[in-house]
């Protein structure tokens, strides 16, 4: 199996607040400063990419943000139009359809819509032949996908779709996209976690769902965030002691110390956990001591991912 | 400066609001636990509560209704639970279950409408539904008026406003102008099925195939005979969200995203003329008063630690808390420039990850403290 990177399609997915726009543009980094021309799409109106690379909204557009490197915040509405458009051929019929009523009831109402046409324009944006006209190819597209919870019927749209329209174009293309996605030689998943009891465990209970529920292999899970071993057992005892004679500045210096080296042994304790929770190999991240992200420290991030 | 204990009091619920990641289960628990030690009678209504932390509550076996947690388990702590706590899991499949039992006009539309393959696979995708779930379980509740207090933690989404829309975005899907065209009997159902369709029928046709859009149109149509029972639901769900006996609390971290967002879902719940009680900032790095420079902190700790090494890495260590310290005072600053002169509410960064009853009521004693009482707490090192 092709490693991360040398796929076509990378899905970073994982709990709420573990990282994954972070770690899904630190990735787009990595693979673009192997020359690999790269685009990192964002979903449900995210503009992480726009904020780090100092851009204004980058919206339903390709835009170049760095050497090799794109980015799109994927909006579905668009998406839609852009779809029939590619189905109907001609512009003044899509158009006809799109104001009509039927039409745009529908479109609002139908479940799962916007999550179908979004991975739709995903598996676009993956192809070796554009749909889009002029589209240039791109040789990895990286999806920072919604957060769990909602992450898994994201994923699960095509094959719903699929096995509702039994027949006809729908259920055609929703079996496409679900092929794409769960071929593991061109669509790979990395899960974020953090070294935290609830991260770990979702961690775990989302690797078991894609591949049983979906047939998607998860190929490493990162650990972020993790912070250095800066103290020894026997450092803390020796902080311990200090701890009751210090007063002033030094004191908070010791707690702060010792707050940290028990963090850290919770931290290790979590990683092991993880470890053993889930099937794919674990990589850990560095806590990036820094008061907020900026591009180079994202790129050294990106030289700890791969 | 208000406190958490100014925002729940007179009031009869709490929705804890944020967006995802920033410790909302946690604090939801905190928060009813608090009050039931203080004798209210509570209930919790949750997402997804951490394993271990359901496990301490003894919550494994949890369903849709909400269930007592054993008082005796306080006991080991030294908190004596004067009142009650209940709490449950949220099933949203199985409460939209209910609404459409509880609703539908007669058994045959009912089973029409849950024997639907399109509901079956797709309710919980349905425009806002999750979201809508929850606060149909809370006004659920609510009604029976059997606890003192109800804290409702909102299900986890990249964007808060998700949960404010629901009721509307369900609202606007059983009642939108085109529900109407499928209970007219020459409405889109016969259209579908019918000869000498429209051009825009023809192409929907030719986009989503005929097979599926029939079964769209089922679907809507089975959906139309509940029309009135759910509107008039949704108004009145709605309603409780604006009443004066319901406070939100927003839930954020301290970093700099977080605090825009928290900013931002302020604003919006304000401009909804919802009630906010104010906000809730977890894992901040508290502030030490220090006015001496790394090299002077180093040598203090060279002389007090008897070994440079180590007292080096321990100022280094220092000097990385305290950058992360002064991001949170200023990021806590301009929150609460924003939201004066309602409550920030400060829980420190605790040393260990919060999934057992200990640790939850560690944070209880820093979230019905006084600002004062907190910063007391943080600087005699009670985290």
């Amino acid at each position: 199996m092709p490693e991360l990177l040398d796929k076509r399609l990378v899905f970073v997915t994982g709990k709420g607040g573990v990282g994954k726009s972070t770690i899904s543009i630190a990735l787009g980094l990595a693979a673009a400063a192997r020359g690999k021309r790269t685009i990192v799409c964002e979903v449900g109106g995210q503009e992480t990419a726009s904020r780090v690379f100092r851009r204004a909204e980058i919206g339903f557009h390709e835009v170049e943000v760095a050497e090799n490197l794109w980015a799109i915040s994927i909006d579905p509405d668009q998406s839609l139009r852009e779809y029939l458009l590619l189905q109907l051929k001609v512009r003044a019929m899509r158009d006809m359809l799109v104001r009509s009523r039927i039409f745009n009831y529908l479109a609002a109402a139908t479940p799962g819509l916007k999550e179908l046409v979004t991975i739709g324009k995903i598996w676009e944006l993956a192809q070796p032949n554009r749909r889009v006209k002029k589209a240039e190819e791109y040789d990895l597209v990286i999806v920072d996908a919604p957060a769990t919870g909602h992450g898994i019927g994201f994923l699960q749209t095509p094959r719903t779709f699929a096995n509702i329209a039994r027949v006809g174009p729908v259920h055609n293309q929703a079996t496409e996209l679900d092929r794409f996605i769960t071929d593991h030689d061109t669509t790979g998943v990395a899960i974020v976690s953090l070294p935290e009891e609830m991260p770990v465990n979702e961690s775990a209970s989302l690797e078991d769902s894609l591949r049983d529920e979906i047939g998607m292999a998860v190929d490493r899970v990162y650990m972020n965030a993790v912070y250095p071993e800066r103290f020894s057992t026997s450092d803390a005892e020796q902080l311990e002691d200090g701890l009751d004679r210090a007063d002033g500045a030094a004191r908070a210096a010791v707690r702060a110390a010792l707050s940290e080296h028990r963090r850290c042994r919770s931290q290790r304790e979590q990683l092991q956990r993880l470890k053993q929770a889930v099937a794919s190999p674990v990589k850990t991240l560095p806590f990036i001591f820094k008061p907020q992200l900026d591009v180079p420290s994202l790129e050294r991030l990106a030289g700890a991912l791969v | 400066m208000a406190t958490i204990t100014d925002i729940v009091d007179g009031r009869g619920i709490c929705i804890c609001a944020g967006s995802g990641g920033v410790g909302k289960t946690t604090t939801s628990a905190a928060l009813a636990a608090g009050l039931a030690i203080r004798g209210k009678k509570v209930a919790v209504l949750t997402i997804d509560p951490a394993k271990r932390l359901a496990d301490s509550l003894g919550l494994e076996e949890l369903g849709n209704t909400p269930r007592r947690v054993d008082p005796t388990l306080f006991d080991p702590c030294g908190v004596e639970m004067t009142g009650e706590l209940w709490a449950m899991q949220l099933d949203s499949k199985a409460t939209f279950d209910e609404l459409v039992r509880k609703h539908a006009p007669d058994a045959e539309t009912r089973d029409r409408i849950l024997e639907n393959r399109i509901y079956r696979q797709l309710s919980n995708a349905l425009a806002g539904s999750q979201e809508y779930m929850a606060m149909e379980k809370l006004f659920e509740i609510h009604q029976e008026g059997r606890y003192d207090f109800l804290v409702l933690d909102t299900p986890p989404s990249r964007n808060a406003l998700d949960f404010l829309d629901a009721p509307k975005r369900l609202t606007q899907f059983i009642e939108g102008r085109g529900m109407q065209m499928f209970m007219k009997p020459t409405g889109f159902a016969t259209r579908v099925v019918g000869r000498g369709s429209s051009m825009a029928m023809s192409m929907l046709k030719r986009v989503t195939g005929l097979d599926l859009l029939s079964d769209l149109s089922e679907f809507f149509q089975a959906f139309s005979g509940m029309v009135d029972g759910f509107r008039e639901r949704a108004k009145r769900v709605s309603e409780l969200l604006g009443d004066p006996a319901t406070t939100f609390v927003v839930v954020c971290g301290p970093q700099g995203e977080p605090i825009e967002e928290a900013v931002y879902f302020h604003r919006k719940l304000v401009e909804a003329q919802l009630p906010v009680g104010g906000v809730i900032v977890n894992k901040v790095h508290y502030e030490t008063e220090a006015d001496l420079t790394s090299g002077e902190v180093q040598a203090d700790l060279s002389e007090l630690l008897g070994d440079d090494d180590l007292a080096e890495r321990v100022a280094r260590n220092f000097a990385d808390y305290q950058a992360l310290a002064e991001r949170d005072a200023r990021n806590v600053e301009h929150l609460q420039r924003e939201l004066q002169p309602k409550a920030v509410i400060r829980i420190p960064y605790l040393d260990e990850d919060v999934h057992d009853l200990e640790a939850l009521l560690k944070i209880d004693r820093y979230l019905f403290a006084s600002e004062e009482q907190r910063e007391e707490l943080a600087a005699s090192g009670a985290a």
